[in-house]
C-alpha cells in the first residue's frame, strides 16, 4: 500500500516535470530525432569496421581498395555523428537549465504569495535548501536523463534490430540475458530512493542551522556559544555522513552489478558466435563476430547507463518532490475577483467585531471594535505582548481576521486587492529590514522612479541625510543584506525615509523610532505631522511623550482596549494609562 | 589540491584502496580482448571448440572478480568522499564561527550558505568520482596502449598519438571551463541572496507592493545564472563528440595500417581485431572520463570557493599598543579611535574614560553617535583602529577570546533568538544552568510572567529569529539570557527599547540590585534609563562631549541638557 502511494507520488512529480518540459517541446523532439540519427550511425560504424576486418583475412589476401571505400564511409559517418552529438548536447543543456530556471522562478513566485504565517513558522534555510540545492540536484539528474536515457533506449532498440538481421540465435541470447541487469538496477534503485530522500531532508535541516548560525553569528560569538553550535552542527553533519554514505554506496553498486551482467552477455556472445563460426553456418564470420561483440557492449552499455541514470533520477525525483512540495504549499487566499478600485482612499478605518488568534487554542483579540475618521491620529499603547503589532498585521492583511471585518472607507479590506490596500499604507516596522543595495535603492524602495532630489528631501525629513553624507560613498554606499555596520537607529532612519518618500494615505508606525534618540525623534515627529496633515495614522509607541498629541489613544491589554481617549482625558481617568505614564518618570 | 589532501588524512587507506581495486577491476577487463583474440586465432581459425569454451569460462570468471573489486572500490570511494566532505563542512563551519565581526560584515551570509552546502556537495561528488574513475580511466587508456604495444609496436604508435591529442583536448576544455564554473557559482550566490532577502523581508516587500519588482530582479539574476550555466554546458558539450571523432579517426588509421600489415603477413586477423577492441575500450573509457571531467571541473571550482573561505584570516591582526595599565580600573579606554572602513569617517575619535568595578555606566547620544560601536569595542568584538582598551588592567586584545567572552554578557540591540525552546535559548548564556537559575534570570528580566503564560513554559517553542514572540518579549528573553550567565561585565545595548516604561523601570531596579554586582554598561535613548548611573558618557558624532553624573551633566553638558529636556519637556510633567 505504502509502496503504491510512493509510486503514485513519483508519477505525480514526474507529471509536474513534464508540464515544465512543455515549452521546450520543439527542443525535445529535435533532440530525440537527432539522437535517433546519431545512434543509427554509431551502430552502423561497427558493421563497417567488421566488414573491413573481413577483408583483411591474411597475408596477401587483403582487398585494399574495398577497405578504402569502407573507411571513407566510416569517416563520413563519424564526422556526422560528432556534429549531431554536439548539437544534441547543446539542446539538452538548454532544455535542462531552462526547465530548472522556470522551476526556480516558480518557487520564487510562490514565496511572494505565501501567507505571512507560513514565513513566520518556517526556517529560511529550509526554503533556500529547497529552491537552490534541491533544484540543482534535480538539474544534474535531468541533464543526465536527457543525454543518456533516450540515447540508451534508442541504442538498445537499434542494436536489437541489427543483431536480429545478422544472427537471430546470438541476438536471442542477448535479449534473454540482458534484462537481468535492468532487474538488478531497479531493485537497487528502489532501495536507495528512501536513502536519497533522507539525505535531502538532513541537508535541509543542516542548511537551516547554517543559515541561522551564520546570519546571527555575532550573537553566537558574543555568548561564546561557538562550541555548542559546532556540536549541534557536527551531530547533524555526522548523521548526514551516514545517510550520504549509504545513499552513495548503495546506488553505486548498480553500475558494477550491471557491468557484471554485461560481461556475462559478452562471454555468451563470444561463445555462441565462435561456435557458429566453427560450424560455418548462419553466415557467421570473424568480422561479424567482431561487430557482434562490439554490439554486445554497445547493447549492454545503455543498460548500464540507464541504471546509472535511474539512481541519479531517483535522487533528482526526491529533490524535485521537495521543490514541488514548496510550490504546492497553500498560498494566501487570492484577491477577490471583483475588487473595489477607488480613485482615492480617504483613510477611514473601522474594526467591527474583529476576532483573531495566531493559534486556535490561544485567543488573542476578540470582538474588537473601533472607528476612526479621516485624518485621525491614533496611538496604541499597552504593555508588551498585548496585541498591538497584531492589529497592524491585520490592518495590512498580513493575516486575515478569524471573525468580523475590517473596513476601509466603508468597504471590507478583503474586497480590495492587496495591492490597492497596501499601497494606501505607509509602514515603518520594529523590524528594520533593508535590502542589499545602495542607500539610494533602499530609500527609493517604494518609489523606484523618485528623483535624486526627492530622495534627498526624504532623507533630510527623516534626519538621515547627515549620516548618509558621511558614509564612504554617500547615497551610493552599498549596504549588505542585513544593513552591515549601520546602527539600529540609522537603519530606522532609513526605513522612515523610505516611507517619507511614498506619501501614503494612511501611516503605520510600529515602534518606528524606538532606537532613535529623542531629540531626532521629536524632529522626525514634526516632519511626520506636516506630512500626515489630513491623513490617518496609527502609531504604536512606548515613549508616551511621543504620542501625547494623538487624537485618540487606545490603551490595550491582553488583546482588548481597556481605555481610550485623548491624553488629557485618560490622565483624568487616573487608570491604567496614568500608571503607565507615570512609570516613565518614576524616580527610585 | 594540496589543501584537500589535508582533509583526506584519516582516509588515506580508503583513498588508496578505492583506486587500487578500480585498477584491479580494469586489469581484469583488459585481459578480455586477449581472450577474444585467442578464441578467434586458436578457436575459430583452428576449429578448436574446447579453447572457445575455456576462454569463455575465463571471461566469466574475470567478470566475477571484477565485480567484487568494483564493489570494494565503490565502498572505499564513497567512504572517503563522504568522510572528506563531512570534515571540510565541519572545518568550514567552525572556521566561520571564528570570524570576527569585521569578516562577517564583509563576506555576507548568502555566499557562506552556498559554499557550505552546494559547493561542498559538489566537492564530495568530485572526490568520489575522482577516486572511482580518475585512476581507472587513465589506467585503462595506458593499459590498452601497452597491450597494443605487445601486439604490434608499430601500430601502437597510432595509440600514442591519439592519447597525446586527447590529453590536449581534455585538459584544454578543463582549463577553459573551471573559471566559468566558478563564475556560475557566484551567480548562484546572487540568486540565493534574493531568495533569502525575500523570505526575511516579506512584510516590508509586501507593504510596499514590491513583489513585482522583486520578481523582476530575481528573474534577472536567475537568467544570468542560467545563461552562464548554458555557456559552461556548451563548452563541456564539446568534449564528448570531440573524443568520439578523434578515436574513430584513429580507428580508421588503425584499420588501414593494420590491413597493410595483415597483407604483408606481419599481423593476424585476430590481432587486428584485438587492436580494434583496445581502441574501443579507450573510447568507452574516455567518454566516461569526459563526463567525469565535467564533474571535476565543477568540484574544483567549488573547492576553490570553499578553501577561499578557509583561507580568510578570522582574527584581524592588530597588536596591542600597550600591554596593561595600573589605574585599578575594571574597564579603561585610552585614547581609542575606530573606523569601520579604511576610507570611511571615524566612528569613534579619541575616547578616554575609566570605570571601576561594580559601577554602572550610562551611555547616551544621538543616532549614529557611536554608542553601539563603543560597546562593541569593550569585549574586543572589533579591535580599535588606534588606542587601547583595558579590561581589568590588561589590554583586551591580549585575552584569549574564550576567556574574554566568559567575563561578558552582552544584550545586543537587535533581539536575536534561535530556533529551539525558551530553555535552549537561555542556556546559551550558561550551558549548565539549573532551572532555578533560569527562572531567577527570567524573573529579574521581567520575563517570568509571560513565559509562565506560554504553553510548556520553559519548553515553549521559539521559532527562528523568535518570530512567534513580540518585540518586547524577545528583548526580555535576550536580557534573561545574559543574566543567566551572572557575568562580571553586563552590557545592555539599548535593549529595553521595546519595553513599556513600567516594565523597564522594574527591570532597572532588578538590575541595580543584582547580588553579584556586575560592572554594567547601559546604552539608551532614554535619559530615565541612565540618569541613575554612577557615570554617564554623552556621545556626539563619535566624541565624548560630556562625562559625569546626571546632576553634573545637567550643569555642564549642553547636549545632555537637550536630550533630557526633549524627554522631560515642560518641566512640570516630570515629577
Amino acid at each position: 500500500m505504502k509502496k503504491k502511494q510512493s509510486l503514485k507520488k513519483d508519477l505525480k512529480t514526474f507529471g509536474t516535470v513534464l508540464k515544465f518540459l512543455k515549452i521546450y517541446r520543439i527542443h525535445f523532439i529535435l533532440s530525440l530525432l537527432l539522437t535517433a540519427v546519431s545512434v543509427g550511425l554509431t551502430l552502423y560504424i561497427p558493421i563497417l569496421v567488421g566488414q573491413a576486418i573481413d577483408h583483411a583475412v591474411g597475408a596477401g589476401a587483403v582487398d585494399m581498395s574495398a577497405i578504402g571505400i569502407i573507411l571513407t564511409k566510416i569517416l563520413i559517418s563519424v564526422l556526422i555523428t560528432g556534429v549531431i552529438t554536439w548539437i544534441v548536447n547543446v539542446l539538452n543543456n538548454r532544455m535542462t537549465y531552462g526547465i530548472v530556471k522556470n522551476i526556480r522562478r516558480k518557487a520564487f513566485l510562490r514565496i511572494q504569495e505565501f501567507p505571512i504565517s507560513f514565513m513566520d513558522s518556517n526556517r529560511t534555510g529550509d526554503i533556500i535548501s529547497r529552491t537552490i540545492t534541491d533544484v540543482d540536484t534535480f538539474a544534474d539528474g535531468l541533464l543526465m536523463g536527457f543525454t543518456q536515457f533516450f540515447n540508451g533506449i534508442m541504442t538498445i532498440l537499434g542494436t536489437l534490430v541489427f543483431m536480429f538481421i545478422y544472427s537471430p540465435p546470438v541476438a536471442l541470447i542477448v535479449v534473454i540475458v540482458t534484462p537481468l541487469s535492468l532487474f538488478v538496477a531497479s531493485f537497487i534503485a528502489k532501495k536507495t530512493h528512501s536513502m536519497f530522500k533522507l539525505q535531502a531532508e538532513i541537508r535541509s535541516e543542516q542548511t537551516s542551522l547554517i543559515d541561522e548560525a551564520i546570519s546571527e553569528h555575532k550573537t553566537v560569538a558574543a555568548f561564546g556559544q561557538e562550541e555548542n553550535i559546532q556540536r549541534d552542527f557536527d551531530e547533524i553533519n555526522n548523521r548526514l555522513e551516514g545517510a550520504s554514505l549509504r545513499a552513495i554506496f548503495f546506488s553505486s553498486i548498480t553500475n558494477p552489478s550491471t557491468r557484471f551482467v554485461n560481461s556475462v552477455v559478452y562471454a555468451l556472445v563470444a561463445f555462441t558466435g565462435a561456435l557458429l563460426c566453427i560450424g560455418g553456418n548462419a553466415g557467421m564470420t570473424v568480422g561479424r563476430l567482431s561487430s557482434f561483440l562490439s554490439y554486445a557492449t554497445q547493447y549492454t552499455k545503455p543498460f548500464n547507463e540507464i541504471s546509472g541514470v535511474v539512481t541519479e533520477l531517483q535522487n533528482a525525483l526526491a529533490c524535485a518532490e521537495r521543490v514541488f512540495e514548496l510550490i504546492d504549499t497553500p498560498v494566501q487566499t487570492p484577491d477577490t475577483d471583483t475588487p473595489c478600485e477607488p480613485e482615492k482612499i480617504n483613510g477611514i478605518v473601522e474594526f467591527s467585531n474583529v476576532s483573531f488568534s495566531y493559534t486556535p487554542d490561544k485567543k488573542l483579540i476578540e470582538n474588537f471594535n473601533l472607528k476612526t475618521y479621516e485624518g485621525q491620529h491614533i496611538a496604541i499603547v499597552g504593555p508588551t505582548g498585548c496585541g498591538k503589532t497584531t492589529l497592524i498585521n491585520l490592518l495590512m492583511r498580513f493575516y486575515d481576521v478569524d471573525g468580523g471585518e475590517i473596513r476601509l472607507d466603508g468597504t471590507d479590506i478583503r474586497d480590495y486587492t492587496r495591492k490597492t490596500l497596501r499601497s494606501s499604507y505607509g509602514m515603518v516596522l520594529q523590524d528594520t529590514w533593508l535590502c542589499s543595495g545602495t542607500i539610494r535603492d533602499n530609500i527609493a524602495f517604494g518609489k523606484p522612479d523618485a528623483t535624486d532630489e526627492e530622495i534627498k528631501e526624504a532623507a533630510k525629513a527623516a534626519h538621515a541625510h547627515s549620516f548618509i553624507r558621511r558614509l564612504p560613498d554617500g547615497y551610493n554606499t552599498v549596504i549588505s543584506e542585513d544593513g552591515g555596520a549601520l546602527s539600529q537607529g540609522q537603519k530606522q532612519l532609513l526605513c522612515i525615509a523610505r516611507v517619507m518618500l511614498c506619501l501614503p494615505e494612511i501611516l503605520i508606525l510600529d515602534e518606528a523610532t524606538s532606537s532613535i534618540d529623542t531629540r531626532t525623534e521629536i524632529r522626525i515627529q514634526k516632519a511626520f505631522t506636516t506630512m500626515m496633515n489630513g491623513r490617518t495614522s496609527f502609531i504604536v509607541a512606548h515613549r508616551l511623550s511621543t504620542i501625547k498629541e494623538a487624537d485618540l489613544i487606545l490603551v490595550m491589554k491582553d488583546g482588548n482596549i481597556i481605555e481610550q481617549g485623548t491624553h488629557t482625558e485618560l490622565l483624568e481617568k487616573n487608570g491604567f494609562y496614568t500608571k503607565l505614564y507615570n512609570s516613565q518618570f518614576v524616580k527610585e | 589540491m594540496k589543501k584537500l589532501l589535508k582533509f583526506l588524512k584519516g582516509y588515506y587507506l580508503q583513498s588508496v584502496l578505492a583506486p587500487t581495486f578500480k585498477m584491479l577491476e580494469a586489469l581484469f577487463e583488459l585481459l578480455v580482448p586477449l581472450a577474444v583474440a585467442a578464441i578467434i586465432d586458436k578457436g575459430i581459425n583452428q576449429n578448436n571448440r574446447s579453447v572457445v569454451l575455456s576462454m569463455c569460462g575465463i571471461m566469466i570468471a574475470l567478470g566475477v572478480i571484477g565485480l567484487i573489486c568494483a564493489i570494494c572500490a565503490q565502498f572505499f570511494a564513497a567512504r572517503a568522499a563522504v568522510g572528506v566532505a563531512t570534515r571540510v563542512r565541519s572545518a568550514l563551519f567552525s572556521h566561520i564561527q571564528k570570524f570576527s565581526y569585521k569578516n562577517t560584515d564583509k563576506i555576507g551570509t548568502s555566499t557562506l550558505i552556498t559554499r557550505m552546502t552546494g559547493d561542498i556537495n559538489s566537492m564530495q561528488t568530485g572526490v568520489n568520482m575522482f577516486l572511482r574513475l580518475f585512476m581507472r580511466s587513465p589506467f585503462i587508456v595506458f593499459g590498452a596502449m601497452v597491450m597494443a604495444f605487445t601486439i604490434s609496436p608499430r601500430l601502437s604508435l597510432i595509440f600514442l598519438g591519439v592519447i597525446a591529442i586527447l590529453m590536449v583536448v581534455v585538459f584544454g576544455i578543463m582549463l577553459i571551463s573551471i573559471p566559468i564554473y566558478k563564475k556560475s557559482q557566484a551567480k548562484l550566490d546572487r540568486v540565493v541572496g534574493k531568495v533569502r532577502e525575500n523570505y526575511n523581508g516579506a512584510r516590508v516587500i509586501r507593504a510596499f507592493n514590491k513583489e513585482g519588482a522583486e520578481i523582476e530582479e530575481f528573474d534577472k539574476r536567475n537568467d544570468a545564472l542560467t545563461k552562464i550555466q548554458i555557456f559552461a554546458g556548451r563548452i563541456s558539450a564539446l568534449m564528448n563528440p570531440l573524443t568520439y571523432v578523434i578515436i574513430n579517426l584513429a580507428i580508421i588509421l588503425l584499420i588501414r595500417a593494420g590491413a597493410i600489415s595483415v597483407n604483408s603477413g606481419n599481423l593476424t586477423q585476430g590481432e587486428l581485431l584485438a587492436l580494434y577492441n583496445y581502441m574501443s575500450q579507450i573510447l568507452v573509457e574516455l567518454i566516461k572520463l569526459a563526463s567525469l571531467i565535467i564533474t571535476l571541473n565543477k568540484a574544483s571550482a567549488s573547492g576553490k570557493r570553499v578553501f577561499a573561505i578557509l583561507d580568510t584570516e578570522p582574527e584581524e591582526k592588530r597588536t596591542a599598543e600597550a600591554k596593561s595599565t595600573d589605574n585599578g580600573s575594571a574597564v579603561c579606554f585610552d585614547n581609542v579611535s575606530f573606523r569601520y572602513h579604511k576610507d570611511g569617517d571615524e566612528a569613534l575619535s579619541n575616547i578616554s574614560f575609566s570605570v571601576n568595578k561594580g559601577e554602572t555606566v550610562g551611555i547616551i547620544g544621538g543616532t549614529g553617535s557611536g554608542k553601539s560601536t563603543l560597546i562593541n569595542l569593550i569585549p574586543a568584538f572589533y579591535a580599535p583602529t588606534s588606542g587601547n582598551v583595558f579590561i581589568n588592567e590588561k589590554n583586551a586584545l591580549l585575552y584569549g577570546k574564550k576567556e574574554l567572552n566568559g567575563m561578558f554578557a552582552v544584550v545586543p540591540q537587535k533581539a536575536v533568538l534561535f530556533k529551539g525552546t525558551v530553555r535552549s535559548n537561555l542556556l546559551f548564556g550558561k550551558n549548565d544552568a539549573t532551572d532555578e537559575e533560569l527562572l531567577d534570570a527570567l524573573s529579574k528580566a521581567q520575563a517570568l510572567d509571560f513565559v509562565n503564560e506560554l504553553e510548556n513554559k520553559l519548553d515553549a517553542t521559539v521559532e527562528q529569529n523568535g518570530r512567534n514572540l513580540s518585540g518586547g518579549q524577545k528583548q526580555r528573553l535576550t536580557i534573561a539570557r545574559a543574566l543567566v550567565r551572572k557575568p562580571q561585565f553586563l552590557i545592555l545595548d539599548d535593549s529595553a527599547s521595546a519595553l513599556d516604561y513600567a516594565t523597564e523601570s522594574r527591570l532597572r531596579s532588578a538590575l541595580s540590585s543584582l547580588d553579584y554586582s556586575p560592572t554594567t554598561f547601559i546604552v539608551s535613548q532614554r535619559a530615565s534609563s541612565i540618569m541613575h548611573a554612577d557615570k554617564i558618557l554623552v556621545l556626539d558624532d563619535g566624541e565624548v562631549v560630556g562625562m559625569g553624573t546626571h546632576a553634573e551633566l545637567l550643569e555642564s553638558c549642553d547636549v545632555y541638557k537637550d536630550i533630557y529636556r526633549s524627554q522631560f519637556s515642560e518641566g512640570g510633567e516630570a515629577k
